[in-house]
């Protein structure tokens, strides 16, 4: 139970990075779960095999997947950003493709892992691994500070007004590409943190993207694309299906039932989507 | 002249076999048709910009049902295929009717797909003691694997003109969906939603079918290689990266054109035998490179593809010439 | 102050402007009449820099507005009010204001300017923390026209400020743009409500289908013949 909120809090940090771009940017980053991946590998070569201090590595993960998220906006998306929607989807599509071959041709297909035990805690009577009341804590810091950036700065008033009126920003003196890109960092740097943290949890190969792609597009339609709190509440309730199915089936299950519910969902609380953006 | 043309031509495809009997290109080929079946199985959908990414789920279903039946419940697989093709239309439905009804579209809807391939994968894996999870599947052989009835041949001969016969009725189906009011009406609906409902479109109805049948073709096509290739593993035949590649090819060899998908399926299997001889097992991992790159690529710079950027710049041609 | 010659603009294909010409001096109250479609919306995007002109010039206290940036159009004291408010719906009133705001030289005068806004629309100041989305149209108007004074612009240029409006309303709109005018602002204001804005310009252009058509005194086109023509075809 309490291993589903935990779960949950990493993927609302996923959904959140996710539904930053899409508001502003207007465009879905497939390969997001990639970006992640890539993350973890970081981490996993910094830490295990160069043997930083892992503060330091987690530090250079975050802001090294930030610039990924230039990077992919730069190159991919900028040049489509007049294109069919469809066309910016499939791009990213590409560089998903791309991500994890590069990752198998690059490091192999074993599992990875950091080798960093940490304890389990016992707290309220229930055991609760240290590793994953960290990703708890951290995935809520860096909630709150999003959400300050987002109402207590100009940057970040402007980053919502975007999402609301891209047409008229010139009018307020706001270069909305300035804005896409700081919008892709803070994107890519999510991406970074949710690695950090899920890389003290689970093995890093260069498939792993597939474990929580899928369910975090889930989240983030079902919470409404662009809709932050829908999406934070979608995150929780997903991981608490998948951990409940994780625990009496395989993990794979829990997926399964996650999906399941997902289709429940379209055909009980259609107005849960904002369906008119598409 | 050029109404013969394909005549011509599809008489060569069929006397080729029976000319030309090396077996490696022969498999090259069926491979390619099978595939070609699929990519434009897919099309049918995707030119009207109902782009799915989840098609590799419906070719997962095609091939795992198929071989499921046959291998425990002894069924033949012509009754496991059609058991097969109406799994898969009846998932197709459950997903896409909520996505149609309550108007998820685009982003949305490419987003729904897309997870309902990644969770038909972890289905396959997570039921690994019937389907053998990750390490793939096999279709018992029977009666020496040459039977009429478990739809199991030898020669490659055989398999080549099923094959060319299914990727051909694909091309019909292509067609007869090109010239049918179905058409109009999911152009009409892809321009403007609302505006085609107005005029009296039913446009969840429509939409559906479409899908229906695209997801229908593409199990086809799944049962297909299941049969022909006597082994599936949830990579080759279903997930994330099967229904990318099928986006990918069709981009490629354009989607707006019948032989479009053909064309792309010609070009990705070619690359990715290239590279296979090439690089050998190191060449695990860099197909999928490249194409992630031309993928990119293209869609930046030749969004028609090859053949409809061709058909461009044919037609800018015969208009500067007259 | 801004002066446009023989301005050409459209979108695309479709030209809406035809070698259109105006200006406008300091502290001038400006008016463009002109029945539906004249492109007067066209002219408010070119100025403002959402819309680049095809040919002609255009020129801000000798600053060339056609190639510089749109945004930057702004810090130049160019505020635009668009047609149909476009406020941010899901922010409230004062983030709306902010945003109004956000150019670097307005940021660190905001709570000054916020002041003065609120000072000029008391039901703001009510409103502050509501979402702008869920006022009415006059309300909308309001916060819209402060949102384009939080930059403390030279030039304000109004788009159809009254379309929407209940008649009363409409009142109260150009009872204060007569007061900003008085403060000393410069504005350009478009309109088809002819009667009223006539009152409060110092001069005005008539506009239609893209032409200029006349050009001259308020109170001397508010006696003449031509814009009956223009807007009735008789």
């Amino acid at each position: 139970m309490i291993n589903g909120l935990l779960l949950g809090g990493v993927l609302a940090l996923l959904s959140l990075g996710l539904n930053l771009v899409f508001g502003v940017i207007d465009v879905v980053w497939i390969c997001y779960a990639e970006l992640i991946m890539l993350g973890m590998y970081g981490m996993y070569f910094l830490y295990t095999v160069y043997h930083a201090p892992i503060f330091l590595a987690a530090a250079i993960c975050i802001v090294g997947v930030g610039v990924l998220g230039l990077l992919l906006h730069t190159l991919v998306i900028a040049p489509l950003l007049g294109a069919a929607p469809i066309n910016q989807l499939l791009a990213t599509g590409g560089v998903l493709f791309f991500l994890q071959s590069a990752a198998t041709v690059l490091f192999g297909i074993e599992f990875k892992n950091l080798g960093l035990r940490l304890p389990v805690l016992k707290v309220a009577g229930m055991f609760v691994s240290y590793s994953r009341l960290l990703a708890f804590v951290a995935a809520l810091v860096a909630m709150v500070l999003v959400y300050l950036l987002l109402t207590r700065t100009y940057t970040g008033t402007a980053i919502r007004a975007i999402a609301q009126d891209r047409q008229i920003m010139p009018l307020m003196g706001v270069d909305a590409r300035r804005i896409y890109l700081i919008t892709s960092g803070l994107g890519g740097a999510l991406a970074g943190l949710a690695a950090c943290l899920l890389v003290l949890q689970y093995d890093v190969h260069p498939f792993v993207g597939l474990t929580f792609g899928p369910i975090t597009f889930l989240i983030c339609v079902l919470g409404s694309l662009g809709n932050f709190v829908g999406g934070f509440v979608a995150a929780f309730v997903f991981a608490e299906i998948i951990a409940l199915g994780g625990l009496y089936l395989d993990l794979e299950w829990g997926y399964v039932f996650a999906f399941a519910f997902f289709i429940v969902m379209m055909f009980v609380r259609p107005e849960g989507l904002m369906a008119r953006r598409s | 002249m050029t109404r013969y043309l394909p005549w011509v031509g599809g008489a060569a495809l069929v006397a080729l076999p029976f000319v030309y009997h090396q077996p490696y290109p022969l498999h090259i080929l069926i491979i390619i048709l099978i595939w070609s079946f699929a990519y434009t199985s897919w099309s049918v959908m995707g030119r009207f910009g109902l782009v799915s990414l989840g098609h590799g789920g419906f070719m997962g279903v095609g091939a795992y049902v198929t071989a499921l039946a046959w291998n425990h419940g002894h069924v033949s697989p012509w009754i496991g295929v059609p058991l097969a093709i109406a799994a898969s239309a009846a998932l197709a439905a459950l997903v896409a009717y909520p996505c149609f009804r309550f108007r998820i579209t685009g982003h949305y809807f490419a987003l729904v797909t897309l997870a309902l391939s990644g969770i038909v994968l972890q289905v396959i894996t997570a039921t690994r003691d019937y389907t053998g999870g990750s390490l793939g599947y096999t279709p018992e052989r029977y009666q020496g694997g040459s039977s009429l009835w478990a739809l199991q041949f030898h020669g490659k001969t055989t398999w080549y003109l099923i094959a060319l016969a299914v990727w051909a009725v694909g091309l019909y189906v292509w067609y007869r969906v090109d010239r049918s009011m179905l058409r109009y009406a999911l152009e009409a609906i892809s321009e403007d939603e609302d505006a085609a409902a107005a005029t009296g479109v039913h446009v969840t109805a429509e939409k559906l079918k479409i899908t229906v049948l695209s997801a229908t073709m593409t199990a086809a096509a799944g049962a297909l290689y299941c049969q022909y290739q006597m082994f599936i593993s949830p990579d080759t035949v279903s997930g994330i990266s099967v229904s990318l590649q099928m986006v990918f090819a069709v981009v490629v060899g354009g989607i707006y054109v019948s032989l479009g998908p053909t064309i792309g399926a010609v070009i990705t299997i070619l690359l990715a035998e290239v590279l296979r001889i090439g690089f050998g097992t190191r060449a695990v991992g860099w197909d999928n490179l490249v194409y992630g790159v031309l993928l990119v690529l293209f869609i930046i710079f030749l969004p028609k593809g090859i053949v409809g950027s061709l058909r461009d710049l044919y037609r800018s041609a015969r208009w500067t010439s007259s | 102050m801004l002066t446009l010659h023989a301005v050409r603009a459209g979108y695309g294909t479709f030209q809406a402007l035809f070698d259109v010409s105006l200006e406008v001096r300091r502290g001038e109250a400006v008016g463009v009449i002109g029945p539906n479609g004249a492109g007067k919306t066209t002219l408010m995007r070119v100025i403002s820099g959402l819309i680049r002109p095809t040919t002609g010039t255009l020129v801000l206290e000798g600053v060339d507005l056609a190639t510089t940036p749109a945004h930057r159009i702004v810090e130049l004291g160019v505020a635009h009010v668009p047609e149909s408010r476009r406020l941010f719906p899901r922010m409230t009133v004062e983030d709306n204001l902010r945003m109004g705001g956000f150019v670097p030289s307005a940021r660190p005068k905001f709570r000054r300017q916020l002041e003065v806004v609120y000072e000029l629309f008391p039901r703001m100041r009510e409103r502050r923390h509501q979402l702008a989305g869920s006022m009415s149209g006059g309300e909308q108007q309001m916060c819209a026209i402060g949102r384009a004074l939080m930059s403390e612009p030279k030039l304000l240029l109004l788009d159809e400020p009254s379309a929407g409006l209940a008649p009363v309303l409409v009142e109260q709109v150009f009872q204060l743009v007569d007061r900003i005018r008085a403060s000393g602002l410069t504005v350009l204001i478009v309109e088809q409500n002819v009667q009223q804005v006539l009152r409060v310009v110092d001069r005005a252009y008539l506009l239609k289908t893209g032409h200029i058509q006349t050009a001259g005194r308020a109170a001397d086109l508010l006696a003449s013949d031509s814009i009956r023509e223009a807007y009735l075809g008789v």
